[in-house]
Formats: structure tokens, C-alpha cells, sequence
């Protein structure tokens, strides 16, 4: 009977301590410096927020910022991009679940250390997180031809669209 | 009774139809397009489709907007998005994908046009763009 007992503590134990070490996500388990985020699937996400640029992280923004953006697609930084009622309030939903401040990712914690409440940016280009993380990387820079814009993620960061944006995947083109 | 059965036959209808939504081709989406501008197949323009694809328009910030700007020159060639996504050629020569989703295909005449023209596209230009990308060798 003892033995039975002590048997199955050291089972669940065991049971507890394997669940531990395979349930943290990749990026995390590499440290503070990990910046491959989980990867997330939504099927109207990746097939209508993809085709002009990368699907950016939904954990990258604040739900206030998903909700202004969302509201607005038909003037789109100067773009269409609007959709059906339908699609676009499914997707809006999958990016509430998954913001920032969703409190589901470390990603977002990040993000929402260095802003305030209040605050419903609409690029994560000009986040403070962003704006700090890329101090290294010159205004000629940003407008070189091969990247054009801050928001090209794929340009610099090769592996962007798998959501890969640790430093050592950095190449800044010519 | 009878009712009830034209009913779920008509909701049969509806169903396979809209499953059929997606299996269009280039050549019945002309179809559908000439028909809703009223005039035959044939009345559709690949010349008037070409001028519809180079022609330049003013764009919000002063720069110059045309169809060719983004999908280029060539359109059996993978063009460019502002923030620098490759997209895949627009002619079914070069990108057997193109013209086979009819909601996708107003989706983005009815995003594009906008863009360029600050007007939706009408039925006939729609005709006339695919009946030219549809001779793009
Ligand atoms: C028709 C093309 C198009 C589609 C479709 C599109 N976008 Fe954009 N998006 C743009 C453009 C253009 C910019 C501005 C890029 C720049 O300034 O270089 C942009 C910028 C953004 C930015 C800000 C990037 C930054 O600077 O931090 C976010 C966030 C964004 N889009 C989210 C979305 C979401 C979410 C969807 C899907 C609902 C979507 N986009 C669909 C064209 C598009
Ligand atoms: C001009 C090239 C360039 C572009 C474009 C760019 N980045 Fe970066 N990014 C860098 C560089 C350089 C670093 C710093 C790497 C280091 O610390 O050595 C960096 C760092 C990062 C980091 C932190 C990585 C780490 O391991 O600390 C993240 C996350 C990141 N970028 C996300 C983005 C996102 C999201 C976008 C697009 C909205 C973007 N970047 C656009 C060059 C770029
Ligand atoms: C700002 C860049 C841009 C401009 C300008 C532009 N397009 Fe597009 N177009 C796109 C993108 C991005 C896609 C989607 C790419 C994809 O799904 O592969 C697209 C897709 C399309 C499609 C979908 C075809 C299919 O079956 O997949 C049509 C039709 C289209 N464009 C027509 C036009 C017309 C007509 C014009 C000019 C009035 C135009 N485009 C101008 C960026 C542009």
C-alpha cells in the first residue's frame, strides 16, 4: 500500500516536472534575448492581413490599437484594404484575443512596459518598444531603396513571416 | 409538403452554387461581366484593358498611381507592394490562380480601384482588364 502511494507520487512527479519542460513555448525557453514568437493560426487573419505585407504579431499592439485599426481598413495608411463585415470582425476578435495587453504572451508584456494605458498607437513602428530596439539603425538606413519603409519586418529580419525576429536572423540589405 | 421540398431543393441549389463560387475561370468571369454591363462577349476590349492597366493617375500624395505601378509593366512579371511584398504575376499565363475566385477577384477591383481611379471599376472595365491580362503572353 506504501509502496503503491509513493509509486504513483513519483509517476505524477515526474508527470508534472515533463509537462513543465515541454509546455513553455521556444521563444521563451531561450532566455530573455527570444524573439521567436509562438506560432498562431487563424485562417482569415493570415489570408487577408498577408498579401501587402507580413501578418504582424497580433502581441505587437494593444487591443485599443486593433480595435482603431480595424475600424478603419478602407483608408488604410493610404491603402483599401477593407473588408466584409463578417471577416473583419472575426479577425478583429482573433487580435483582441492575442494583444498586447492580452496578458498571453511575454512578447506583449514588452510592448506594454514602455507604454501607458491610455495609449492606442496605430503602427508598431512607433512604439517606444520598437523605437528602442531599433536605436542601432540609421534614418538612411530605413529609406534605402531594398527596404523603404520600417514596416518591410522581412526585409532586415529574413525569417519575419514565421514570426522568427530573433538578432541573430538579422541582415540589413545594401 | 411540396413546399417543403422545393425548399430544400432550392437550399441544395444555393449550396452547390456557392460551392461552385469558387471554380471560376477567366473566360466565364468575362462571361458574367459583359452580362452585367449588357453587352455581348465579344464587345469586350483587350485594347481598352491594356489603356485601363498603363494609364497614370494622380494619387493622394501627389505621385503618380497606375495599375502597372504595383503589378508592373509586364504582367507575366511578379510585381511589388508599397511596403515591398513580392506579388505573384497577374496573368493566368504566367499564374494559373489568377481569375478563379470570383469574390477574391471583386475584392480587390473594388479595393484597387478605388486606390488608383478614387472610383469603384464598372462591370465593363472589370471585362475588358481580364479579357487583356487573359492574352498576356
Ligand atoms: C491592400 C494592402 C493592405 C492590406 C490588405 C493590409 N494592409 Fe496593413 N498596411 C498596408 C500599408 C500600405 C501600410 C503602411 C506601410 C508603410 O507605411 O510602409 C500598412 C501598415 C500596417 C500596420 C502598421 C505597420 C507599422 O508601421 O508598424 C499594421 C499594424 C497593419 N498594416 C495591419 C494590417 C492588418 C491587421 C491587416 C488585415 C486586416 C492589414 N494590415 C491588411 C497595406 C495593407
Ligand atoms: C532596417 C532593417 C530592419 C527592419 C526593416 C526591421 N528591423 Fe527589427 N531589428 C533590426 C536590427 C538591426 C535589430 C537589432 C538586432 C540586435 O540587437 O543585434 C532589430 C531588432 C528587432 C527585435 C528584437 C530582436 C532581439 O533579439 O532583441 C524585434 C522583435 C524586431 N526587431 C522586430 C521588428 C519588426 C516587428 C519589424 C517590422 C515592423 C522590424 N523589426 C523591422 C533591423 C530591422
Ligand atoms: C498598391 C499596389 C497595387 C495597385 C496600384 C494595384 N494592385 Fe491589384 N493587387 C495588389 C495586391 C497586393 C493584390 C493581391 C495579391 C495576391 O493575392 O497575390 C492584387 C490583386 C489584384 C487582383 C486579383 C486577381 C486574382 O484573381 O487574384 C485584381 C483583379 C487586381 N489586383 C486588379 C488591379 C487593378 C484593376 C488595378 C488598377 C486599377 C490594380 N490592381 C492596382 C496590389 C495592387
Amino acid at each position: 500500500m506504501n509502496y503503491l502511494l509513493r509509486g504513483i507520487g513519483v509517476v505524477s512527479a515526474v508527470g508534472v516536472f515533463s509537462l513543465l519542460a515541454f509546455s513553455l513555448p521556444s521563444g521563451d525557453a531561450r532566455g530573455d534575448g527570444g524573439y521567436t514568437l509562438p506560432k498562431l493560426t487563424h485562417k482569415n487573419w493570415q489570408q487577408e492581413c498577408a498579401s501587402c505585407h507580413i501578418a504582424y504579431p497580433p502581441s505587437m499592439l494593444p487591443k485599443a490599437s486593433w480595435r482603431r485599426l480595424m475600424g478603419g481598413l478602407d483608408q488604410h495608411f493610404g491603402e483599401n484594404a477593407s473588408l466584409d463585415p463578417a471577416t473583419q470582425a472575426d479577425i478583429l476578435r482573433f487580435l483582441e484575443a492575442n494583444a498586447a495587453d492580452s496578458g498571453t504572451s511575454r512578447m506583449g508584456s514588452r510592448v506594454m512596459r514602455s507604454m501607458s494605458p491610455s495609449e492606442a498607437p496605430l503602427r508598431i513602428t512607433e512604439t517606444r518598444w520598437f523605437v528602442r530596439k531599433h536605436d542601432e539603425v540609421s534614418r538612411a538606413t530605413w529609406s534605402r531603396k531594398s527596404i523603404g519603409s520600417a514596416a518591410n519586418c522581412a526585409a532586415c529580419h529574413r525569417q519575419a513571416e514565421r514570426g522568427v525576429f530573433d538578432e541573430d536572423t538579422v541582415r540589413i540589405p545594401k | 409538403m411540396i413546399k417543403r421540398f422545393v425548399c430544400s431543393g432550392l437550399a441544395m441549389l444555393g449550396t452547390v452554387s456557392a460551392l461552385a463560387g469558387a471554380a471560376e475561370t477567366p473566360a466565364s468571369l468575362m462571361a458574367q461581366y459583359a452580362k452585367q454591363a449588357g453587352v455581348p462577349v465579344s464587345a469586350l476590349s483587350a485594347e481598352r484593358g491594356a489603356a485601363l492597366y498603363r494609364t497614370e493617375h494622380p494619387g493622394r500624395n501627389g505621385q503618380a498611381v497606375s495599375c502597372a505601378g504595383c503589378h508592373t509593366a509586364n504582367p507575366t512579371q511578379a510585381g511589388r507592394t508599397r511596403i515591398g511584398k513580392r506579388i505573384e504575376p497577374l496573368a493566368p499565363a504566367a499564374n494559373p490562380q489568377r481569375f478563379t475566385d470570383a469574390a477574391k477577384v471583386e475584392k480587390w477591383f473594388r479595393r484597387n480601384c478605388q486606390d488608383v481611379l478614387q472610383r469603384e471599376c464598372s462591370a465593363q472595365e472589370k471585362g475588358d482588364f481580364i479579357t487583356w491580362l487573359s492574352q498576356a503572353k
